[in-house]
This record gives structure tokens, sequence and C-alpha cells, in this order.
């Protein structure tokens, strides 16, 4: 079963066109790294398969329902890019008020909690304010409240900027651990050993899809010895091809 | 479920924060309070003329208790006498002529002395009047006894022309006036505060929850937190009601507070019901918050916001009736109609100093209504602009 599928997208903000012909397909129990530099689209793919804004052309299908669709935002969890939490109520009060926004059973709510913190490890900091967190603790509070609804999709925006090298691989064992257990998983990242670690990678450049495939695959295909290498061969090549236009 | 979420949220938010908290339970109290001082004693203010070669009789005349007279000796002119002196004004006199020079940097005051002069006068002209009549009582008496004598001699015909003297008499009488003044809505205590303050009580709500709200939802705009709220199945109709719910419960605690204030620190005398008065504020607040939160949107920051005040709030006030509508130019009296404050201000002052019930402010609350509706539509479609299902 397709957990994630796209085809044809074309999307923009008004006339400017952000990302065209992206056809993309995640299976369930799949992590997918989108990755590529600032302003490629990254964003707005992620924005579109939200069911944020409607693909302009092509269409988004999200656990075999079309988007957007808001009832199904419910089974994704979503990590955005900038840490969005209320600074005056403590760590434990987002939780539970993201909790119930998602449409977390109260009962189910404690429960949920310890889980999603015992993952990024803040369990002594539930009861503190999110104003006197650090910046790696926000990261890692944001990725639990996409935790909080035990989600059968996870959309993370760049879930790693900012975290520690111990902490990122902890998070990278639970991230797996995740996906074994059925779970489908989408992060976008900037940072090649992030791109490593995940079972497909799409390469971003400039609004179009300039790779896809698993990181041994992507190695092989452009002859290359890693990811960052591959990424920017690829880079070449889209450079070339409009040069040649 | 997700609306009491909500409230709870707005309310642990701004019970936390005990800075804006009190700026929206005190700061309307503290700016009623300036207002109740400022307006409280404006009746009692005096003028001093400086008069040279006028009438004694004159000076008397315009002499009240709110005009001070000081003589003049000196050649000087009127214009630098006033500079020298700080007079309000200067009356010279020359023969039949007089002529008053206002220092006119205070319209008050220039206005006092015209009016003191004015009274002064009609003072002196009914003076005058009553003294010719004396004088023509007598010419009468004395013709009246001269007819008697002559209808003495001439016998009964002529007694009607008799009859007319004590008409004239009683004319002479009647022209000595006593007022006695009743007011309709307040006493003769009233002063300028009794006005304005149900139109001041009404801008303090309606400035404070704009104000409060509005910065309150764009702070969750520029957090992020609206957008990763609306990755949430959350609808967006539920997010402002939440909104709205949890302001609507502090506006309501700061229209409480403001009431009880007036009522027992200014010993306001509330004519109608109270319970109007709380209901044309929550109305005005609803329209407030909802109006905050449409124009948040077009802010990008906190002093983006503060910039809209003098577009969208100071107009309001112009019109709300501490300016007498009907004293502004013709063109400018329906801009007042699409301010929802002259529909809060006018209804407040019906309630408060005429007594007036439901159904004389029906009208003005339905407007309210409206206006708050209309607003929440408009917020409802800007957040599309965030998720578009």
């Amino acid at each position: 079963m397709n957990t994630i599928l796209v085809k044809d997208l074309q999307q923009g903000y008004g006339k400017t066109i952000v990302l065209k012909d992206i056809n993309l397909t995640v299976s369930a129990g799949e992590i997918l790294a989108l990755i590529g530099p600032s302003g490629s689209g990254k964003t707005t793919l992620v924005n579109t398969i939200m069911g944020m804004l409607k693909p302009h052309q092509g269409e988004v299908t999200v656990l075999n329902q079309s988007m957007p669709n808001r009832k199904l935002l419910a089974k994704i969890g979503f990590m955005a890019q900038t840490d969005a939490l209320y600074d005056t109520l403590t760590a434990r009060e987002n939780l539970t008020f993201f909790g119930q926004m998602m449409g977390v059973k109260r009962d189910d709510l404690k429960k949920q909690i310890k889980y999603a913190t015992d993952i990024v490890n803040l369990g002594p900091h539930l009861n503190k304010y999110v104003g006197s967190y650090s910046g790696g603790m926000k990261r890692r509070l944001s990725l639990a409240i996409s935790l909080i609804s035990d989600p059968e999709l996870l959309i993370l925006d760049e879930p790693t900027v900012g975290i520690d090298p111990e902490l990122r691989q902890q998070i990278w064992t639970e991230l797996h651990k995740t996906a074994k257990a059925g779970k489908t998983i989408l992060l976008t990242t900037h940072v090649m050993e992030d791109a490593e670690q995940a079972d497909q990678i799409m390469m971003i450049r400039r609004g179009e899809a300039i790779a896809q495939g698993t990181p041994d695959s992507l190695i092989s295909e452009f002859g290359v010895s890693s990811v960052e290498e591959a990424f920017l061969k690829a880079g070449r090549q889209q450079d070339e091809n409009l040069s040649n236009d | 479920m997700r609306i009491s979420a909500m409230i709870r949220r707005v309310l642990k938010e701004m019970i936390r924060d005990k800075r804006t908290l009190a700026l929206m339970m005190i700061a309307p109290l503290f700016i009623l309070t300036l207002v109740y001082f400022l307006f409280q004693s404006n009746n009692n203010q005096t003028a001093t003329l400086g008069v040279r070669n006028v009438d004694s009789s004159l000076v008397k005349a315009v002499k009240n208790d709110n005009l001070k007279v000081r003589q003049i000796t000196s050649d000087k002119s009127a214009k630098s006498i006033i500079r020298d002196k700080d007079y309000a004004g200067v009356l010279t006199q020359k023969d039949q002529k007089l002529t008053l020079t206002l220092q006119n940097s205070d319209q008050t005051k220039s206005g006092l002395l015209k009016k003191s002069l004015q009274q002064a006068q009609v003072k002196l002209k009914m003076q005058a009047a009553a003294s010719g009549l004396k004088a023509q009582k007598e010419v009468i008496a004395a013709q009246a006894k001269a007819l008697k004598a002559i209808q003495e001699t001439m016998g009964a015909g002529a007694q009607n022309s008799g009859v007319k003297a004590p008409a004239s008499l009683k004319a002479a009488k009647a022209s000595a006036y006593s007022v006695n003044t009743h007011y309709l809505y307040g006493s003769s205590d009233s002063t300028f505060f009794d006005t304005i303050l149900p139109i001041m009580i009404g801008f303090v709500v309606f400035f404070f929850v704009f104000l409060i709200s509005g910065i309150a939802l764009l702070k969750e705009r520029t957090t992020g937190t609206l957008n990763r709220l609306l990755a949430t199945p959350i609808k967006r109709g539920e997010i402002i009601a939440g909104y709205l719910s949890g302001y609507g419960i502090f506006a309501f605690i700061q229209t409480v507070v403001i009431v009880l204030y007036t009522m027992y620190v200014f010993k306001i005398q509330i004519l109608g019901s109270v319970w109007y008065v709380i209901l044309i504020n929550i109305l005005l607040a609803f329209v407030a918050l909802a109006l905050g939160l449409l124009i948040s949107t077009f802010a990008a920051s906190e002093f983006q916001m503060v910039q809209f005040i003098p577009i969208v709030v100071i107009p309001q006030i112009f019109f709300s009736g501490i300016v007498p509508l009907d004293q502004m130019a013709s063109w400018l009296r329906p801009i007042a109609h699409i301010m929802p404050l002259y529909y809060g201000a006018q209804s407040m002052s019906d309630v408060i100093t005429k007594g007036a019930g439901f159904f004389d402010i029906w009208g003005d609350l339905l407007v309210l209504v409206g206006f708050a509706a209309l607003f929440l539509i408009l917020n409802l479609l800007t957040m599309r602009k965030y998720r578009q299902v």
C-alpha cells in the first residue's frame, strides 16, 4: 500500500512556479528523505502533501485519500521547520494541547506524552516552561509533539537542525524503530548524513526532482562514492540541461 | 473538545502574562480616573478683564463670579497691555463707543468675556427701561389725577380713558422675572465628565480588547503556532471560536470591573439597567476582538499592529459622540455610521444618562452584532491563506 502518492504535481504561489513534474511514491514503513538546498521547494512539497496548499496541477494522495483533506490531518504527525511552541506553557501543557488538537483521547494522553517524551529524552524537563528551553530542547519537544497522536505518517521538516550528534543518533534509532512498526516517515534535510539513513532519497533542486532512489542505487547510478557527490553531480547535470535548452 | 482546549490555552497564557493582564484590567481604570479629574472642574474658570475709561455703571454690571476686573491707567495700546499682564481681554471706551480686545488664546475665556459684556449691556438697558417706566408711572399718576378732576367736573361720560392707566402699571411690574431650572437628565452638578463617561467606557473596552487580541493572534502567526495549529484537524471556525471565547472572558471581566469602578468610585448614577451597560460593552468587546484578529492579518509585526491604531481606533473616538454629531459638517456625519464605537457609545449614553431600555437601544445592538459577524466572516476567509481547507 502506498502511504503517499504524488502524481505530476505542479505547485506555486500565484503565478510563480515553485515545483514542477514531481512524482513520488512512499510505501508504508518507508523513510523518505527530501534533500535539496534552501529555497528548492522542499517545504512547499511538504505543505502540499499535508494539504495546506491545493495542488495547481496533478494530484496528491495520502493513505488512499485525495489531499487536501482536513480530517486526515489527525493521522499525520507534523514537525514544522520553525519550533512552533507556546513559550508561556510548560512542555507538558504544549504536548497536552496539541494532543487534544490532534484528537487524542483523554485517557490515552498521559501514556502518549510519556511515549513521545521518552523518545526525545525530555522526561525530566516536562514541567518546565518552554520559554526556558534551549534551542535543541525545543527541537526535541517539536518532534515529541509530532509523535503525540501515534500517527501513521510522520512528516518532519528539518528535524535535525540544532540537535547534537549524540541525540541525532538516538533520534534516528527511534525513527528506524517507528518505521519498522509500519509507520511511514517523510523528512526534509540538507544534511547528507541524514539522507544516508533514509530508505529512499529524492533530490530536489530549483523545484525539480533531479534524482530519486535508494542511497546505494544513487551512488552507483552516478558512479560516485557518497550521496553528497551524487547530489552535486546531479546538480551539474541539471545545469547542463538548462544551458542546452 | 477542541474549542474548550483552545479556550483553556488562551486563559493559561493570559493569566501567566501578568503585565498584559494588568494592562487590560488596570490601565482602563487609570485612564477613566484621569478623565474624571480632567473634566470634573471646568465650571469655575475665571478670566481677567482690563478696563480703561469705562463708565463705572458698566464696569459694575460686567463684574461676576467668573470675571475679575482690573482698572488700567497706562496709555499703552490694548495689545501690549494684554501681552504684559496676560489679561484675557481689554475693554476701552471712547465717548459712547466700546472696544473689546481679546487675547483669544483660550476660546473659553474669550467666550466668557463676550457673554459677560452682553449680559452687562442687557442689565443696563433693563435698568434704564425700569427707571423710564418709573418716570412714566409718575406722569400717568399725575394725568390720572388730572383726569379724575376733569371727570368730576364733566360727569360719568369719559370713564373709559381712566381705566387704561392701571393696565400699564401692571406691565411695569411684570419685567422682574425669576427663573426656576428643571433638569430632564442629570442635575445642576452635571459636568462634561457625565457626558463623556459612557463614551469613554465604551472606548477603553474597545481599545484594549482590540490591541490585546490583535497582538495575541499576531504572535500566534509570527511564531508559527497558527500554522502548526492548522496542521491539525481543527476547523478554522474552531480557532476563531476559541479565541473569541477565551478573550471574551477577559473582556467580560474587564467590563464588569470598569462598570463597578465608575459606579462606586465616581458615584455615577446609571439611570438605565446595569445589565444593558454590560451587554453593550460585551458586544463592543466582541466587535473589537473580531476586528483585532482581522487587522492582525495585515500586520507583520507587533509594531505594524500598533501602526493600525491611528487608522482604526483614533477616528472612532472623534465619531463616537465626544464631538456631537449635529455639530459636524453634514458630509462628515455619514462616516460615524461606519464606526462600531459610534453605536456602542450612543447606546451607552442612552442607557447611562437617559435610562433607555431595550427597545430604545436594540437597533444599535443589532448593528454591533452585524459588525462582529462581518469581521468574523472576513477572519475565516483570510485564514484560508494558511490552509486551503
